[in-house]
């Protein structure tokens, strides 16, 4: 009862999203208030019916009711109950009907917090998120139905993959499918700005909310996928430039971009189209990330079972959003008469020279990731691109990044010099410097260029707000009543910069991580990083679902006991597969690393790893994320955006 | 500066952008793409020092552990039915490495004719085959996935070839 329940919201929803993409549309083209005043309440309807659906989803999950075919074949009656609820989405029709979830809480979101704009604008971001959720919702419904029943009903379901039940990935998708979706609200004030023919500053100020949501989030979702692959795949990395990975990392780029292109549209009125295109670009690289990929077009782990039908409806849904929305900007981009104007050398400009940089690098991984793709269908030759090629493309292209990243906010809008903003950032340079050649003392060099670079970033991105308050050169209370008139959105910004450089710091720590693969007898003692380790022994440990087998591991140093280390390798009798629990004990300075492998004639295959730094990679990410967070909670923001009208007044007294 | 110098300014910085982007990409090409190879293939391109991707099935019984300077080696035959080549690895085998069942490695072809990988990788579940091996498969006319699951790897030798096409 409850899943046909499920499907028939799944069906109302479809109807509801049709009727959100045709009405608002219609309405705004025909100036018909009732009409447009129509589109909050069938986005929230449509929100509520597919809350239904997923809320039945789930329930049918919970109470494990294996005659749901989704059910039986991805969840098992021992599984935990965190895991029977996360499970709900851990496969492909459950993730699917997330996605579309999330989409409709997209448009409700419009719907309820869009009062300040104007009507027509608002009719048609929703009625556009309504034509992309019918697409997806219609997909959900006919080729990846989570409702379909089975019968007879199996006394026990398959299980769900053994390396999907972990806390850290029960939240990994809902967090990254918000940021994907998330760039949908972009999306959509885009076409609307494209129907209208009208991008002002009153547009980047709406716009740009929207699109920082979406980007703390997928920022969130990168860090947390990236430290599930670090702690439980156990290869002892954090980044494989697996096509997947890749995919989530090209909406991230072009949503960096759009973020710093949408500031100069909404306070210079400049690149307009190229923001309208950007925030085009976001979304179509974030739908193709969620769905070539899940399509099985790449060869990647997150690919699900290949189903021809699913794939050719993908390919059709990917075609008509993009390419209507490519067309439409063709179209209509003309219309969008640029009016804002700046020297090349200026906050804008930096903000360009931003832009190019990250479209160069998602570019290139880009190539990195299709290129197997076009070889084989073109050429037949099977070619795999690894990180040698990205860290070979990708790190040439940071460097001038990072430095655009520091001297573009101490530069002035419109027109600016180079040589002032160089020598307010003196004392940035000095100490980067002297890190680098600290670092590159002890280490390799390319490391130090890493700790000198992430030394730079942190310290860089506060140098605007030391401007600001003029710190050390008026009185310390003179400079605090300066620093508290600094508005959130500033320190926002700060705090994701300096998180960038944590990240590097982490990243460039990484690079000096050691490691060795042993096979010791228990009573064993091997040397790994400069500390000792010894194997204690080796015993079992039952599980609810899972035999497991676990080693004890002393890490001492210079004779002191570190950390017990007990990694283990659980095998799960009804999945046939065994897994890997890496066991990490961390200080935040470094990670100490143990996975278990093999055993056999009495000696144990371990893998140590000492990783330096480790935890700043998420630890940076996290900050990132919580600058956005910050930069949103500014009252500007809040309180809602201001008129068009006083915009405009405003942007032409300036 | 002029309206026209402006933009001449920007379009540079595009040009200059995408170039180095184009010109890092075609670079990195050169040395960092990775060739998949089937047995069969290996046999007739001995090149040793190249990084190659080597694919196919992990043979019955040609499974040999040991211990190489205190760090665990192993040693696998792999095959696709119509040759097959020794494997040499260092290190920890991925957990869904099984005899008979589907492998690709990562590494370089030794002067002495066997293949150092520096990484296995074997994915997913006892149903699921690396695309690459179902390639390499079809390639030497072995297994068509259409008829059924792929045959046991140490039957291969003795199978008719043409019984499935090819």
């Amino acid at each position: 009862m409850i899943p046909e329940l499920g499907h028939f919201a799944l069906a109302l929803a479809v109807v509801l999203a049709g009727s959100q993409a045709v009405l608002p549309l219609w309405g705004a083209e025909r100036r018909d208030p009732a009409l447009m005043a129509s589109a909050p309440p069938l986005a929230i309807g449509q929100f509520l019916a597919l809350a239904l659906a997923f809320g039945a989803l789930v329930w049918s999950s919970v109470v494990s009711d294996f005659s749901v075919l989704n059910v039986a074949e991805n969840s098992q009656s021992l599984k935990p109950l965190l895991y029977k609820i996360t499970g709900a989405w851990g496969d492909h029709e459950g993730s699917i009907l997330l996605w579309c979830l999330i989409l409709a809480i997209c448009g409700a979101a419009v719907g309820i917090f869009g009062g300040a704009l104007p009507a027509a604008l608002r009719a048609r971001v929703i009625g556009v998120l309504g034509a992309t959720s019918a697409g997806f919702v219609l997909f959900s419904l006919t080729v990846s139905n989570p409702f379909v029943r089975l019968w007879p009903a199996p006394m026990e379901g398959r299980g769900m993959n053994p390396l999907l039940e972990d806390p850290g990935l029960a939240f990994h998708p809902p967090i990254l499918y918000a940021g994907y979706v998330g760039f949908a609200i972009p999306f959509a004030f885009a076409l609307a700005a494209l129907i209208e023919g009208r991008v002002d500053a009153a547009w980047g100020r709406w716009v740009r909310p929207w699109a920082l949501a979406a980007w703390a989030f997928l920022t969130g979702g990168i860090a947390l996928g990236s430290w599930w692959s670090y702690y439980v795949l156990g290869w002892g990395g954090y980044w494989f430039w697996d096509p997947v990975e890749n995919a989530s990392l090209l909406p991230w780029l072009a949503g960096t971009a759009l973020l710093h292109s949408a500031i100069v549209v909404e306070k210079r009125e400049a690149l307009k189209i190229w923001t309208v295109l950007l925030a085009i670009g976001t979304f179509s690289l974030s739908l193709c990330g969620t769905f070539l990929v899940r399509s099985g077009i790449l060869n990647s782990v997150h690919a699900f079972a290949n189903d021809p039908a699913r794939g050719v409806f993908i390919l059709v849904l990917l075609a008509l959003v993009i390419g209507t929305a490519l067309g439409l900007f063709a179209w209509r981009a003309p219309r969008l008469m640029p009016t804002g104007v700046f020297a090349p050398l200026s906050r804008e400009g930096a903000l360009v020279v931003n832009n190019i940089l990250l479209c160069a690098i998602a570019a290139v991984v880009f190539t990195g990731t299709t290129y197997p793709l076009f070889a084989q269908l073109l050429a037949g030759a099977q070619i795999s691109v690894g990180a040698p090629f990205f860290n070979a493309t990708v790190l040439p292209l940071a460097i001038p990044l990072f430095a655009a990243m520091v001297v573009g906010p101490m530069l002035s809008w419109k027109r600016a010099q180079l040589a002032p903003a160089l020598l307010r950032l003196w004392w940035v340079a000095l100490a980067a410097l002297l890190v680098g050649l600290i670092s590159a003392w002890g280490w390799a060099a390319l490391p130090a260029l890493g700790f000198a670079g992430a030394a730079w970033l942190v310290l860089g991105a506060f140098a605007p707000i030391v401007e600001r308050a003029r710190l050390f050169r008026l009185p310390l209370g003179a400079s605090w009543v300066r620093l508290s008139g600094v508005p959130l959105a500033a320190w926002g910004g700060v705090i994701a910069h300096a998180g960038l450089g944590l990240t590097t710091a982490g990243l460039s720590g990484m690079a000096l991580a050691e490691h060795r693969i042993v096979a010791v007898h228990p009573g064993e003692t091997v040397a790994v990083g400069g500390y000792d380790w010894t194997l204690l022994g080796l015993r079992d440990a039952p599980g609810p679902n899972y035999t497991a087998r676990l080693a004890e591991i002393r890490v001492a140093r210079d004779g002191r006991t570190v950390a017990i280390l007990t990694p283990g390798r659980r095998s799960y009798p009804l999945q046939r597969t065994t897994t890997t629990e890496t066991a990490i004990r961390t200080n935040l300075a470094r990670d100490l690393y143990a996975v278990l492998g093999e055993e056999h004639d009495g000696t144990a295959v371990l893998r140590l790893h000492v990783n330096p730094l480790a935890p700043w990679i998420w630890l940076g990410a996290l900050v990132m994320a919580l600058g956005g967070g910050l930069s949103l909670a500014d009252r500007r923001l809040r309180i809602g955006a201001p008129l068009r009208r006083g915009a405009a007044a405003r942007a032409a007294s300036a | 500066m002029k309206r026209k110098h402006r933009r001449l300014a920007i379009l540079l910085a595009c040009g200059l952008g995408l170039g180095s982007a184009a010109a890092l990409t075609l670079l990195a090409f050169r040395d960092n793409l990775v060739f998949f190879v089937t047995p069969s293939d290996l046999a007739g391109r001995a090149k040793p020092g190249e990084t190659l991707r080597l694919g196919g099935l992990v043979e019955k019984g040609s499974v040999v552990r040991e211990v190489v300077d205190g760090q665990p080696g192993v040693r696998f035959r792999v095959s696709d039915g119509r040759a097959s080549v020794e494997v040499s690895f260092i290190g920890v085998l991925p957990d869904l490495f099984r005899e008979g069942q589907g492998v690709v490695t990562l590494g370089t072809l030794a002067p002495d004719g066997h293949f150092i990988a520096a990484e296995v990788l074997a994915k997913h579940d006892e149903t699921y085959m690396p695309k690459e091996v179902v390639e390499a498969l079809k390639k030497s006319g072995h297994w068509q996935p259409a008829d059924g699951p792929a045959p046991p790897a140490a039957t291969w030798n003795t199978l008719n070839v043409t019984k499935n096409g090819g």
